[in-house]
């Protein structure tokens, strides 16, 4: 047997001890089920959405009591990001960033308010109220209607104006 | 003894050759001082050495006489929790940042977490979920970082028109450098056995925001860790305890603390702090994204604004420079405004993604000079000026701000930022 094979077969053998000693492999099985309820992530295409649905009709009452107090009347700023009303283009100096200017996915609207907002009250809005109070910024933005109906089916489909706005730069 | 020769200026407004005290023969001989025994109450002693001295601290604290060292915070007037805390760079010196001064961002407040009850979950592209519990982690083998994290949106106030006059650290010190020790990240995503089509991976915290983003699996492997540790002693709460991924020269967002989770995907999440926050608008009306790296920039933290000169005569220019994509190569100081530069001498250990300190002499000549630091890295990027920057990427870009920073000193000493 030449030196290559022997060496070849050496280090299969040897290869399970090395991993086996890499690390103590303390890392704990866990069912699918329990990966869902951990799993909080919305994709643009409309993956981790949860069933549900809302207009901007009630979206109005959500944001007036849970979101008017720090981003204004209407989405248009306050102690916290304008929403909404935007003056100008982002070419315009100074340029100005909302919703509807800059965001390129309306389910990152969704996912970012079921994750964080209000900032008082974190976890306090149901599925519901998330979906109205998504319609209802989409709605102020003029991105859709103030009777369209926004699910886990419809939200991905709403096509944001600046859905080609941005430049990958690590290209991968 | 010093030689009028090496106290010639090797560039403009007064710079000195950087080996000025590391030339041999250039020591500081000791007075030696020799005399009779005095008697006891004749001898000199210091009023601290009179009275015995306080009781031990379970835990240190700075001086008395240090408490103007401190993080200068900002927080969102409606959420306490919701803001940015500053190092105070300009006060510090060395590499190292201390661990109660280390820059902060919160989207919502620092959470209260009891390890016990804090487990990290790996799932998505892998061939087994797993969850690891914090003492399970603090088994396994680990290595230690020293790198800098930099806040994407450090340094944010110089793309305004007029510069800035307030402190150094309260304007560029969302950065910081320290140890952090921990788990290599590959060990974990190893055992969970990674799919072939995994690319992403997308890291979120136990805050009350849950903030999340997506880092290309590729760096993961890389050189990224599970950090347990900070300069020593486990990491405090606002910097992530009792777990924090740490991504090497790389923004300071995806360096998510209070990390619990670890998704395995072939895409990005769009997350909004990826798509609506810590990407750069361009005059074109495209925004740059995924600008992970943080390139290359360093600062003159002494002297720089606030600071005094009382006298004509020698002083040490020192700073910090750092890239995010190695090590530092050189840093050249100018103090006429960038007509003339010299090289600065790097303080060893010069590591890769790391705070890097530097030093020059100069001799103030009592005239109004602009002192600027311009580092390159070993890539050979240079840290451009702000015209440079400013053309390349307009100045509604936020984000990523690393041009060089200049100082005016006037012919009274004092010290003002300048656009030169």
């Amino acid at each position: 047997m030449c030196m290559r094979k022997v060496l070849f077969y050496f280090a299969i053998l040897i290869s399970p001890m090395i991993q086996a000693q890499d690390s103590p492999q303390l890392g704990q099985k866990v069912s699918q089920k329990l990966v869902e309820k951990w799993n909080s992530n919305i994709f643009p295409n409309g993956e981790g959405l949860p069933i549900g649905k809302g207009t901007a009709v009630y979206g109005k009452k959500v944001y007036q009591q849970y979101c008017q107090s720090c981003h204004g009347t209407d989405g248009t700023g306050a102690s916290a990001d304008e929403l909404a009303g935007a003056q100008h283009d982002l070419t315009d100096n100074p340029p100005d960033k909302t919703i509807g200017t800059y965001w390129p996915y309306a389910t990152t609207l969704f996912d970012f308010t079921r994750r964080a907002m209000p900032l008082d009250k974190p976890n306090s809005l149901n599925t519901s109220q998330l979906y109205a109070v998504t319609a209802y910024l989409l709605y102020l933005n003029n991105i859709i209607g103030e009777n369209e109906i926004m699910t886990e089916k419809t939200l991905p489909q709403v096509k944001m104006p600046n859905r080609d706005g941005f430049i990958n730069i690590y290209k991968k | 003894m010093k030689t009028k020769q090496d106290l010639t200026p090797i560039a403009g407004g007064g710079l000195l050759d950087r080996r000025l005290f590391l030339k041999k023969g250039l020591t500081f001989s000791a007075v030696v001082l020799s005399s009779d025994a005095l008697a006891n109450s004749d001898l000199i002693r210091p009023e601290s050495s009179k009275i015995a001295g306080k009781p031990f601290l379970n835990y240190g604290v700075p001086s008395e006489y240090e408490r103007q060292t401190i993080r200068w915070t900002m927080a969102n007037s409606m959420a306490d929790g919701n803001g940015v805390s500053w190092t105070p760079l300009q006060d510090l010196e060395g590499m190292i940042t201390p661990n109660g001064l280390h820059f902060e961002r919160h989207h919502n407040g620092v959470p209260t977490i009891d390890p016990k009850q804090h487990q990290l979950l790996i799932h998505g592209m892998v061939n087994q979920s797993l969850l690891f519990e914090v003492e399970d982690l603090l088994r396994y083998p680990m290595t230690s970082l020293f790198c800098f994290i930099e806040c994407g949106g450090n340094s944010n106030a110089a793309w305004r028109k007029k510069p800035i006059q307030t402190k150094l650290g309260y304007f560029h010190g969302m950065a910081s450098c320290s140890e952090w020790t921990g788990v290599p990240l590959r060990l974990l995503l190893n055992e969970a056995k990674i799919k072939g089509r995994a690319k992403w991976l997308i890291a979120e915290g136990a805050d009350a925001s849950l903030m999340n983003i997506s880092l290309p699996l590729e760096k993961a492997l890389d050189d990224c860790i599970i950090a347990l540790y900070q300069n020593g002693e486990r990491i405090r709460p606002e910097n992530g305890y009792p777990l924090r991924l740490i991504v090497p020269g790389w923004e300071g967002v995806l360096n998510v603390k209070w990390l619990r989770r670890l998704h395995l995907t072939n895409r990005p999440v769009m997350a909004r702090n990826e798509t609506s926050k810590y990407t750069e608008l361009m005059p074109s009306g495209k925004a740059r994204q995924f600008t992970f790296v943080m390139e290359a920039k360093s600062l003159i933290t002494q002297p720089s604004f606030g600071h005094k000169l009382d006298r004509k005569g020698f002083y040490e220019i020192s700073g910090l420079a750092w890239s995010g994509r190695g090590k530092i190569k050189k840093v050249e100081v100018s103090a006429d405004g960038g007509k003339t530069w010299a090289q600065a001498q790097l303080q060893d250990p010069v590591l890769s993604r790391c705070f890097t300190r530097f030093r020059i002499p100069w001799q103030w000549q009592g005239k109004t000079a602009v002192l600027k630091s311009r580092a390159t890295d070993e890539t050979g990027y240079v840290q451009p000026e702000r015209d440079a920057l400013i053309k390349a990427r307009g100045s509604h870009g936020y984000f990523h701000y690393n041009a060089i920073v200049s100082w005016k000193i006037n012919p009274e000493g004092r010290i003002s930022h300048v656009y030169a």
